[in-house]
């Protein structure tokens, strides 16, 4: 709405047709080291990015901190993980974020050849709920969850929930479910734990950013669930972990696969990311989700969040530029990451990550 | 410039310039008439490649679903299975409850200032009702959320479904959750409510006086004058403002998303959760990745094109008939 959006909106056009327009040329231009004059002045931006809503505020956070340090300008567009997808397939943008990671369907598309997908920072879903009289936080197990979200637990009072939580006062009233009803990747990390958890719901709704719901109410946003969830008693639903701290939300602990009960922590997710990750060979190409993850502390309904990058680099001053930016994100700026409810990626892993970067191919040379 | 003209026409010796002035003049009306035609085809022309581009985008849907398409309830992303049914059967609910609450309240609120208030309360209650229009409508689904679902679920939906003969209707069945056909119906009734009054209000002003001191100078009461001679006069009028609300209602997306529930299912009972089809485009346009998912979500879109034009034909052949049978 304000002068400044609509500036960046009409720059970001022109960085894109540019983009699209020009790559014959900028093929050419490579060899001749000058830093992409042409994108630097019509839009005042280095690199544009396009993706994701859920990284947004610490992808914010990186690039101001980036810009300041080197002078790296980088615009985002948060304008969804599907939108990032297919302007990364296009390529009229230099890079793309995901909170799901492509398909191979989705690999196949894109248009300047193979895809790397880099871990940035790991979120989680928390399971929040409404039942009046409960100032506990509940504990629950992921067939529980399931089948509540099947419709086939009905009643707070369900002889599966009270036995889960004894010396809890359950009242008899009837369960509301409140899912997401936009698509979203918070949905996609939400379905693809039930997936893994319960064979009822794999066979039933699956995993995708919008599933059948089998029951309950549709709340656009993390803000239409919550909204939903304190307005209406005896509902239950799932958000976001940063959104559910920033508004102190009641927050389920749930059993994870070493049978612990685990509150969602910016610790414990990062310790699924870590259980996860144990087990994947340093080939691996980190299209991977990490829920139900092994792990004594692991919180089961972790996720990560992706870059998508080209793996072979047709502008060689971008490609450079975009490359030292996630190897600094990897490394500095993670440090901020908790303090803005994510969770860093774990240490043995960016290490792995920062060795994969190495194999962009920056320029024409293949 | 007429006597620097009249050498030209001396061909002509009846002529005293007159014409000559009429022919000059004329190269700008030809000017000026091309393009305010130009400027006026740019529209239908516009319309046309949102249709085709929409319909060419739709077809991959429509070609793997057929009619189904318009009749079934399934809506499955993950699994490709698509069905418009509830969606379409919501848009139209919603917009008819809608208009049902929002039109009797718009021409009471116009009659009372054309007819009644005092000028010095017209300009004032007009203009409150008029802002009614500046509202974002994210800040009308807020206030849904945040106050009148919860006036609705606690008082309005136990009352309704307890009422005789009405209660027994299914109409009102089930749990009261909030989010619903009704509060949906209602938060639009609002948000078009200063669309019909402000068009009915200008309508009824523009009567002509005499036509008011006829109806009272043949002995009708203020109630006759209005029924009798001022509203018929204004009937055409009135019933264009009802289509521009309908217009809006049809079409409005944020706020009806923030209360109807979002449920792929038709039920008759108004307290239930539903679906529209501006709701789900934008509910799901943004990270929908599949070929057949987006196809499906622009075959909504057409359809919506569809159910808008047939809506806006029907309406104008209603005003049709109502003026043809006043005169």
């Amino acid at each position: 709405m304000t002068r400044s959006t609509l500036f960046a909106m009409v720059a970001t056009g022109l960085v894109s047709v540019a983009c699209a327009g020009g790559e014959s040329k900028s093929t050419r231009d490579s060899a001749a080291t000058s830093p992409s004059p042409a994108s630097a002045a019509s839009a005042g931006a280095d690199l544009t990015g396009a993706g994701a809503t859920f990284p947004q505020p610490i992808y914010s956070k990186w690039f101001s901190d980036y810009a300041a340090k080197t002078g790296v300008k980088i615009n985002y567009q948060s304008i969804g993980s599907g939108g990032g997808i297919r302007q990364i397939q296009e390529g009229t943008v230099d890079f793309g974020a995901s909170d799901a990671p492509m398909t191979d369907d989705e690999m196949a598309k894109a248009k300047g050849g193979p895809i790397f997908h880099f871990p940035t920072v790991l979120g989680a879903d928390v399971i929040t709920y409404n039942v009046p009289g409960v100032t506990q936080s509940l504990q629950l197990t992921g067939d529980v969850v399931a089948d509540i979200f099947l419709g086939k637990i009905k009643k707070w009072n369900d002889a599966r929930i009270a036995g889960l939580n004894q010396g809890v006062k359950l009242p008899a009233s009837d369960i509301l479910v409140v899912h997401r009803s936009d698509g979203s990747g918070t949905t996609y990390v939400f379905t693809d734990y039930l997936t893994a958890v319960s064979p009822a719901w794999a066979s039933g709704p699956g995993k995708a950013k919008d599933v059948k719901w089998p029951v309950g109410l549709g709340g656009k946003g993390n803000e239409g669930v919550a909204g939903q969830i304190k307005q209406t008693p005896g509902t239950i639903g799932y958000v976001e972990l940063a959104y559910a701290n920033q508004n102190r939300l009641p927050v389920a602990k749930l059993k994870n696969a070493a049978g612990q009960f685990v509150s969602p922590t910016i610790a414990s997710i990062t310790a699924a990311a870590a259980g996860a990750l144990e087990k994947l060979g340093p080939n691996t190409d980190y299209r991977v989700t990490i829920v139900n993850a092994p792990g004594a502390e692991a919180y089961p309904i972790s996720s990560f969040t992706w870059l998508l990058v080209y793996q072979r680099q047709q502008d060689s001053a971008k490609g450079k530029k975009l490359v030292d930016f996630i190897r600094w994100a990897l490394t500095e700026g993670e440090g901020s990451a908790a303090a803005l409810d994510y969770a860093p990626i774990p240490e043995a892993v960016s290490k792995q990550l920062l060795e994969k970067l190495a194999s962009i191919q920056v320029g024409t040379a293949s | 410039m007429s006597e620097a003209a009249r050498p030209l026409v001396t061909t002509r010796p009846d002529d005293n310039g007159i014409a000559a002035r009429i022919e000059g003049s004329a190269i700008g009306d030809t000017v000026y008439r091309w393009m305010t035609t130009g400027f006026a085809l740019c529209i239908p022309i516009l319309l046309l490649f949102i249709a085709l581009e929409v319909g060419v985008a739709a077809w991959p849907a429509l070609k793997a679903f057929g009619f189904g398409f318009l009749t079934s309830s399934e809506w499955d992303p993950p699994h490709n299975v698509f069905g418009a049914a509830p969606a379409i059967y919501g848009t139209i609910v919603s917009s008819i409850i809608a208009l049902v609450i929002a039109t009797p309240l718009a021409l009471g609120v116009a009659i009372f200032l054309s007819e009644f208030a005092p000028s010095w309360l017209r300009q004032p209650v007009a203009f409150l009702v008029d802002l009614l229009a500046a509202i974002p409508s994210v800040v009308y689904g807020l206030w849904g959320i945040f106050v009148l679902q919860p006036l609705l679920r606690d008082h309005v939906m136990p009352f309704l479904s307890g009422l005789p003969l009405i209660g027994q209707t299914g109409l009102f069945e089930g749990p009261a959750y909030g989010p619903s056909m009704l509060s949906a119906g209602l938060i639009l009734a609002i948000m078009v409510l200063p669309f019909i009054s402000a068009v009915s209000r200008e309508v009824l002003m523009a009567v002509p006086r005499s036509q008011r001191e006829a109806a009272l100078a043949l002995g009708a009461t203020k109630w006759e004058m209005i029924a009798d001679a001022v509203v018929p006069y204004a009937r055409s009028g009135i019933i264009g403002g009802i289509i521009l609300g309908l217009g809006r209602a049809l079409g409005e997306t944020m706020a009806v998303t923030m209360l109807i529930g979002n449920v792929h299912k038709i039920s008759a009972s108004l307290l239930a959760p539903g679906y529209t089809m501006a709701s789900l485009i934008a509910n799901e346009f943004a990270e929908a990745t599949g070929d057949l998912h987006l196809s499906a979500l622009m075959a909504v879109g057409a359809v919506l094109f569809v159910v808008t034009l047939i809506v806006n034909g029907l309406a104008r052949w209603l005003v049709w008939r109502v003026s043809r049978e006043a005169q």
